[in-house]
C-alpha cells in the first residue's frame, strides 16, 4: 500500500475516494476495459468522454456494481467493493433513461432510498423537500412521473440519487435525451449542484463541448483505455495522443520526425519543415504535430523555420468566423479557422503554412501506456 | 506474481457473487420447471409408451410392445372420422379468420383505451359457463326453435327445416366458442403494425384495396397463422360441441380418443391418436416459427 | 359535388357499413347470452321449446343444494389453480428472465404446449400420469391438470410484460440501497402488476369453464358446473343450469363493475390531488 504514495501520479489516500486498479473487463471474448487505472478525487467532476462503445459506461457500471470487472481492484473510500452488491456501495446512478419507478410520484420516487433505510417518517419529509427545493421541483411532489417533461423527470432522477447523500454520484448520460437548449440549462444547473455540495461527480457523456464545459478533469476514453486523464484545458490545448487530438475539437495532423533537437526543435515532414518546442524529444523521434485551426497560420511570404506550402481550396463562412481549406502537396487538406476578413488569399493560390511555435504540440507515439508499477504495487 | 494472486482472488468472489445470484434466480424458477416437466413432458412420455402398447380383453392394457393401434387409425372407418374433423376444422377455421379479421381490424383502429373495452366485450360469453351459451344454438336452431318459428310465419318454409344436428350448426358452435381466440392475435398483430407503412404505400401511389393487400395483410400474416393454429387445432378436440349440436350423428377425432378413454375403453388406440394428433399439430407450429410467427402471439 | 366532398362521402359510407358489420358480430356473439339469460326464466323441465315465464328455477336454485355444492367444487378447483399458476407463473417468468441454465429455452417452449396441443391430448396424457402416479382421480388431479392448463397463460402474459419493462428501474432500486427482495417487492411486481391480473383473469375465466381436462380427471364427488351440464347435454339442459350461469355472469360483472369504480375513484383523488398542486403553482 505505501508504494502507491510513492508514486507522483497517485493523489495521497484521503484525496481519493474512487480508485480503480488495472481493471479488466471481458465480455466472453470482447474485451472492453483494457487495464484500467484510476483515480477520482474527492469533490471533483470527472467526466468519462469517449465515443459509444469505448467502455466508459461499462467502467460506470463496475464502480455501481451492475457489471463485476473481470479482474482488478476497486475501491471507494480505501475499501475494496468487490464483495458489495450495488445496494451496499455508498454511490447513486442517474441512469441514462431517468428509470424513475413508474408506479409512484415524485416524492415517493425520491423517497424511495431513505424508506429503503427506514428513515423515521418526519426527518424524510425534511429531507425530500429540501431536495425538491435545490431541484426546483417545489409543489410537484404528488405528480405521477409519467405527467413530466424529460427535463422534470431529470431532475426527479437526481433529486432521487441526491437525497441519499452518496459519497459519489454516478451519472450515466442523463442529458442526452434532453433537447439542445434544455441540454445547455441542465448542463450549468448540475455544475452548480456539484459545487454547492461538493460531491463528488463521475459523469459519462459522448459529447466533448458538454465534456469541456462542465469537468474538472476529463478521462478521454478509446476502445476500453484511458487515452489522456487531464484538465479540460490541457486536453484541449495538448492533447496527450493523437486519438485525443482528433477527438476533442478540430485539429490539423502533421506526421513528423525530429530532424534536430534542441529548445526549439526541427520537424521534417512530408512536405516540408516546421518549428515546435522540443523539450525532451530525442532526435530521430517519430511523433505528431497537432496545430488547431484556429492557431494555423498563413502568408505569401515563407516564414523562417516553416516550408510547408498548400493550395488554397475552398472558403466556408460559418457567421462572423471564416474557414479555409487548403490542400498539402500530398492531397492532405488542413483546416484554417478564425480568419479575418481582411486579407485573404484567392482559391488556388499558394501559401506558406506555419504557427506560433507554442501552438505546434509534439504528440509522442509511445509504448502503450500503463502504470507499470502499480502492478507491481497490488 | 502477486497480481495473480489477487486477480484469482477477485474471480473467486465473483464466483460466489455470481453463485449466490444464481440460486436466488434459482428458487424463482424451479418451481414452473419441475412443474412443466412432471405435468408436461412426463405425461406426454406416458402417452407416447401408452401408445405403442397392446389392448387387453376388457378394456385392459397389456404392457407389450406393439404397432396395433397406429395400425387401427388407418382402417376405412377412422379415415372417414379424421376427414369429417378435418372438413369441420378447415371449415371453422376459414370463417373465424374471414370473420374474425375485419373485427380485429376493427377493434385495433380504436385506439387503446376503446380497444382494451372491445377485447374484454370478446371476453363476456366466456365469463360464465360457455357450453350453456352454446347451448342456446339448440334452443334457437331446434324444429320447433326461434329461427324455423320465423321461417314458416313468413312462409319461407311449409316445414321446419333440418337446422341442428348438421355439419352447419356444428360449426356455428365451433366459430361461437373459437372467433374470440382468432380475433386475439390478429388484433394484436395488427396493432403492432407500423401504420407508417401504410402512409408510405399510399404515399407511393396505392389505392386502399392494394394497401391492404399489399401491405396490411402482408405485415399481419403471423398474427393470421397464429389464429389459424388456435381455431384448427381446438376445433378438431372440441367433442363436446359435436355432441351438443351435432347429436352424434357426426363425430370428430376428439369424440374418438373420448371415447377410447372412456366407453370403448381401449387406452392404447386412444393415446396413438392423441400422438397422431400432436405430431401434426407440432408440425403447423415448426411451419408457423418458419414463416416468422411468434410463440408468444399464441398466448395473449 | 367535389372531389373531395366525393371521397369524404364514399369513406363515410364505408365507415357506417363498417360499424355495423361489428354490431353484427357482436350480435352473434351475444344473441345466445341473452338466449341464456331468458330461458332461464322458461317454464318447462326439458329447456328446447318456451313455455311460459316464471322465476320459479331461481328458487329451485336456492333449495338445491347439490347445484352450490357443485358451483363450490367448480370455484374451489378455479381458485387454487389461478393462484398456483399465478405464483409459480410469475416467479418463472421473472427468474427465466435473468437466469441462465441449460433447459432454459426448452423448458419456455414445453411451456406452450398445453396453448397448442387440443386439450383432450394434455387431459389424456395427465390422466395417464395420474393413474400411474397413484395419485387417483379426483380434486388434487383437477387441480393439477388446470394449472397445467392455464400456467402458460400467466406465464406468458408475465413475460411479454418483463420483456417491455425497463431494466434500469430495478438498477435503480438496487442503487438506492434496496435489495434483491425489497426491489422484487417495490418494484418488479408493481411493473408486472397489470400483466399478472390479466393473465389471471384469463386463467381463472379458463378454469372456471374447463370440461376437458375435468371431466377427465374427475371422480363422483368432484362433479364441477361444466361437468354437470355435459352430463344433461342429452336430455336437455335443465333451466335451473341457466339461472345459475345467470348469476355467475351477474357475478362477475359485479366484481368488474367495483373493480373499475375503485380504480376510477383513485384515479379521481389522484387527478384532483394535481390539480390543486397546479393551482398552487
Amino acid at each position: 500500500m505505501t508504494e502507491w504514495i510513492k508514486n507522483p501520479e497517485i493523489p495521497a489516500e484521503n484525496d481519493m475516494i474512487v480508485s480503480l486498479l488495472n481493471v479488466e473487463k471481458w465480455y466472453g471474448p470482447v474485451h472492453v476495459v483494457k487495464n484500467m487505472s484510476m483515480h477520482i478525487r474527492r469533490g471533483e467532476f470527472l467526466t468519462l468522454l469517449g465515443p459509444s462503445g469505448c467502455g466508459k459506461t461499462t467502467t460506470l457500471r463496475m464502480i455501481s456494481g451492475f457489471e463485476e470487472q473481470t479482474s482488478g481492484l476497486i475501491m471507494i473510500e480505501n475499501e475494496n467493493v468487490d464483495m458489495k452488491e450495488p445496494y451496499q456501495r455508498s454511490v447513486n446512478t442517474v441512469f441514462q433513461n431517468y428509470a424513475l419507478f413508474p408506479n409512484l410520484n415524485v416524492y415517493d420516487n425520491i423517497a424511495y432510498g431513505l424508506k429503503v433505510k427506514r428513515m423515521g417518517k418526519a426527518e424524510i419529509r425534511e429531507k425530500v423537500e429540501a431536495m425538491l427545493e435545490l431541484v426546483q421541483l417545489k409543489g410537484f411532489e404528488k405528480r405521477r412521473v409519467d405527467q413530466m417533461s424529460g427535463g422534470q423527470k431529470q431532475r426527479v432522477a437526481i433529486a432521487r440519487a441526491l437525497v441519499n447523500e452518496p459519497k459519489v454520484l454516478l451519472l450515466d448520460e442523463p442529458l442526452g435525451a434532453l433537447d439542445m437548449k434544455l441540454r445547455k440549462q441542465m448542463q450549468l444547473e448540475l455544475k452548480r449542484l456539484q459545487k454547492k455540495l461538493n460531491i463528488t461527480f463521475v459523469y459519462v457523456t459522448h459529447d466533448q463541448e458538454e465534456a469541456l464545459t462542465m469537468s474538472d478533469r476529463i478521462a478521454v476514453m478509446n476502445q476500453g483505455v484511458i487515452e489522456q486523464l487531464d484538465t479540460p484545458k490541457n486536453i484541449y490545448e495538448k492533447p496527450g495522443t493523437k486519438f485525443v487530438a482528433n477527438f476533442i475539437g478540430e485539429t490539423n495532423l502533421f506526421e513528423a520526425v525530429i530532424t534536430k533537437k534542441g529548445e526549439i526543435a526541427t520537424v521534417g515532414t512530408e512536405c516540408g519543415n516546421a518549428q515546435i518546442f522540443g523539450d525532451g524529444i530525442e532526435e530521430g523521434e517519430n511523433l505528431y504535430v497537432s496545430v488547431r485551426p484556429e492557431d494555423l497560420r498563413f502568408s505569401d511570404e515563407p516564414v523562417e523555420g516553416f516550408s510547408i506550402r498548400a493550395r488554397v481550396k475552398e472558403f466556408i463562412y460559418v457567421g462572423n468566423i471564416t474557414k479555409m481549406i487548403a490542400e498539402l502537396p500530398t492531397g492532405e487538406d488542413i483546416k484554417f479557422a478564425r480568419l479575418h476578413t481582411g486579407s485573404l488569399p484567392e482559391v488556388s493560390d499558394l501559401i506558406n503554412v506555419y504557427w506560433n511555435i507554442k501552438d505546434g504540440i509534439p504528440i509522442r507515439i509511445r509504448e502503450e501506456k500503463t502504470v507499470t508499477d502499480l502492478k507491481n504495487a497490488i | 506474481m502477486v497480481k495473480k494472486i489477487s486477480n484469482s482472488a477477485v474471480a473467486e468472489k465473483n464466483k460466489r457473487k455470481r453463485k449466490r445470484k444464481m440460486l436466488s434466480n434459482g428458487i424463482l424458477c424451479a418451481p414452473i420447471v419441475i412443474w412443466s416437466f412432471l405435468l408436461i413432458v412426463l405425461p406426454l412420455l406416458c402417452l407416447l409408451f401408452m401408445s405403442f402398447m397392446t389392448k387387453g380383453p376388457m378394456g385392459t392394457v397389456r404392457y407389450q410392445f406393439s404397432l396395433e393401434s397406429y395400425a387401427t387409425i388407418f382402417e376405412p372407418m377412422y379415415f372417414t372420422v379424421v376427414e369429417k374433423s378435418v372438413f369441420i376444422a378447415l371449415w371453422t377455421t376459414i370463417l373465424c379468420v374471414l370473420f374474425g379479421y375485419p373485427m380485429a381490424y376493427f377493434i385495433a383502429r380504436k385506439g387503446p383505451k376503446m380497444s382494451g373495452v372491445f377485447m374484454m366485450m370478446l371476453m363476456i360469453p366466456f365469463w360464465t359457463n360457455v357450453l350453456v351459451v352454446v347451448y342456446s344454438f339448440v334452443i334457437m336452431l331446434n324444429n320447433s326453435g326461434v329461427i324455423n318459428s320465423i321461417l314458416l310465419f313468413f312462409g319461407l318454409a311449409d316445414k321446419p327445416v333440418q337446422l341442428l344436428y348438421t355439419d352447419g350448426s356444428i360449426m356455428i358452435g365451433m366459430v361461437y366458442m373459437l372467433l374470440p381466440f382468432a380475433i386475439m392475435p390478429m388484433y394484436s398483430s395488427i396493432e403492432k403494425m407500423d401504420k407508417n407503412l401504410v402512409e408510405a404505400s399510399k404515399d407511393l401511389g396505392a389505392g386502399p384495396i392494394e394497401t391492404f393487400f399489399r401491405v396490411t395483410l402482408s405485415l399481419t400474416k403471423p398474427g393470421i397463422f397464429a389464429a389459424v393454429i388456435l381455431v384448427f387445432v381446438p376445433c378438431i378436440g372440441f367433442y363436446m360441441i359435436t355432441d351438443m349440436l351435432g347429436g352424434g350423428t357426426s363425430i370428430m377425432i376428439g369424440n374418438v380418443i373420448y371415447n377410447q378413454f372412456t366407453s370403448a375403453r381401449n387406452w392404447p388406440f386412444g393415446s396413438a391418436l392423441s400422438i397422431v394428433l400432436a405430431a401434426v399439430i407440432l408440425i403447423m407450429l415448426l411451419v408457423y416459427t418458419k414463416i416468422g410467427g411468434d410463440l408468444d402471439d399464441l398466448g395473449v | 359535388m367535389t372531389k373531395k366532398s366525393k371521397r369524404e362521402s364514399r369513406r363515410r359510407i364505408f365507415d357506417r357499413a363498417y360499424n355495423v358489420y361489428a354490431f353484427l358480430m357482436f350480435t352473434f356473439l351475444y344473441i345466445p347470452v341473452v338466449v341464456m339469460i331468458v330461458f332461464s326464466f322458461n317454464n318447462s323441465r326439458n329447456n328446447t321449446i318456451w313455455e311460459g315465464f316464471t322465476t320459479d328455477w331461481y328458487g329451485v336454485l336456492f333449495e338445491d343444494a347439490d347445484i352450490w355444492i357443485i358451483l363450490g367444487t367448480t370455484l374451489i378447483i378455479a381458485i387454487i389453480s389461478t393462484i398456483l399458476a399465478v405464483v409459480i407463473g410469475t416467479l418463472g417468468a421473472v427468474g427465466m428472465s435473468k437466469a441462465k441454465f441449460i433447459g432454459k429455452t426448452f423448458t419456455a417452449t414445453i411451456l406452450y404446449i398445453p396453448i397448442v396441443i387440443p386439450e383432450i391430448v394434455l387431459a389424456v396424457a395427465t390422466l395417464l400420469v395420474v393413474r400411474q402416479g397413484g395419485i387417483g382421480l379426483g380434486l388434487v388431479a383437477m387441480i393439477l391438470g388446470n394449472t397445467t392448463l392455464i400456467l402458460p397463460y400467466v406465464f406468458i402474459t408475465v413475460k411479454s410484460r418483463l420483456a417491455g419493462m425497463d431494466p434500469s428501474i430495478e438498477e435503480a432500486s438496487l442503487d438506492l440501497g434496496a435489495d434483491r427482495g425489497y426491489t422484487f417487492v417495490h418494484v418488479t411486481i408493481p411493473a408486472i402488476l397489470p400483466a399478472i391480473v390479466s393473465g389471471g383473469f384469463m386463467a381463472f375465466t379458463l378454469a372456471v369453464d374447463d370440461l376437458i381436462i375435468s371431466n377427465f380427471l374427475a371422480n363422483a364427488e368432484t362433479v364441477t358446473l361444466p361437468i354437470k351440464i355435459y352430463s344433461q347435454l342429452r336430455r336437455g339442459i335443465n333451466p335451473e343450469i341457466n339461472a345459475i350461469s345467470t348469476l355467475i355472469l351477474l357475478a362477475f360483472f359485479i366484481c368488474i363493475g367495483f373493480f373499475l369504480l375503485a380504480s376510477r375513484i383513485r384515479e379521481g383523488r389522484k387527478r384532483r390531488l394535481e390539480q390543486a398542486d397546479d393551482a398552487e403553482i
